[in-house]
């Protein structure tokens, strides 16, 4: 999903930087409350796997491919503030070094997938957790909901973008449909990626999955283990 | 499974990931540029600046083979993303070893807290 130069006219995209750089300045000073001497490594590694599985373009018929965006996935790995960060370096060595996604949409492509992608998925994760019975492999189903709703929700903010401030005179509503289509068909895709992702990590380090807290059985074991080394 | 030999696994597929398995991802444009080109609004993208990198469009500059060219620039941009984001999640991070609920391993400095 990541926005071009040039989609976007400049008010639009100075807006969107305007929100990024807010989302981005709030979260460098909430993560600190989520990082420490055991996590901060461990979020470096999730934003290189979030890089890594973006490359993974899988098919989703027609012509079309979709690929992991990973909000839903790093919110529930390291904390939704964490997260933003992650997906926020992401596209910035994705602008600078892989030119993919613009350089004057850099701002709009954070606000989607490291703002928008990330809060609604972990706002979806943290409600389905509420619904579904407690226990450990509530986890990676309700990580797969958060992932699922998280790309559509995405794609509906950037067609609110493009009715604002497309450059191309197209109806609103046409292309509104079109993104919200194919992006329910991807976000079954990280759905599936972010679901076994998350039940991977909780079978072999369930300490480090943020979002099982109080949910996995052997934590305190794992834990002390996890300090120590 | 010990820290350090999770995250060096983790780090291992991460490069696998990007190395080797995205020469089999799919290559069709995807959703956003699958759009873009139906309902008529592609050709209001502009060329992406050039920053200079050599790894522009996850190709490595110089490396004629498709497989190891994709290959480098994904092994490079892991490593990129790894340093940028490990660096400063380490920068951030809180010292008095405690994030959130966990039990801290050593007494919490009182200056620290917020």
């Amino acid at each position: 999903m990541h926005v071009p130069d040039g989609f976007l006219d400049a008010p639009t995209s100075i807006a969107t930087g305007v929100v990024a750089a807010a989302g981005v300045g709030l979260a460098l000073r909430k993560a600190r409350t989520e990082l420490d001497d055991r996590t901060a490594p461990m979020a470096g590694l999730v934003a290189a796997f979030v890089f890594a599985g973006q490359m993974i373009n899988f098919p989703v018929g027609a012509g079309t491919s979709g690929h992991l965006l990973g909000g839903a996935l790093a919110a529930v790995l390291v904390g939704p503030w964490t997260a933003m960060l992650c997906i926020s370096v992401v596209l910035l060595v994705q602008g600078l070094f892989m030119a993919d996604g613009g350089l004057t949409a850099l701002g709009t492509n954070i606000t989607l997938m490291a703002i928008v992608g990330v809060v609604v998925g972990y706002g979806v994760f943290r409600l389905a957790l509420g619904v579904l019975p407690r226990r450990p492999g509530s986890v990676p189903l309700a990580a797969a909901a958060g992932a699922l709703v998280s790309v559509p929700a995405a794609a509906s903010v950037f067609s609110l973008l493009f009715a604002i401030g497309g450059t191309a005179d197209i109806a609103p509503a046409k292309v509104l449909t079109a993104m919200v289509g194919w992006h329910l068909v991807i976000g079954i895709g990280e759905a599936v990626i972010t679901g076994l992702v998350v039940s991977a990590v909780i079978a072999s380090r369930p300490d480090l999955v943020r979002g099982a807290r109080g949910y996995a059985g052997r934590r305190s074991h794992l834990q002390s283990e996890g300090v120590g080394a | 499974m010990r820290n350090r030999r999770f995250l060096l696994a983790g780090l291992l597929v991460a490069l696998l990931v990007a190395g080797v398995g995205s020469y089999y991802a799919s290559s069709h444009p995807d959703g956003l540029e699958y759009v873009a080109g139906k309902t008529g609004f592609i050709d209001s993208q502009d060329e992406p600046v050039d920053t200079g990198s050599p790894f522009a469009d996850y190709s490595t500059k110089g490396v004629d083979d498709e497989r190891l060219s994709g290959g480098l620039a994904g092994v490079a941009g892991v490593l990129l993303t790894l340093v940028i984001g490990g660096g400063l999640f380490w920068v951030l991070r809180r010292r008095d070893g405690s994030a959130g609920d966990v039990a801290p391993a050593e007494p919490p400095v009182p200056a620290d807290a917020d």
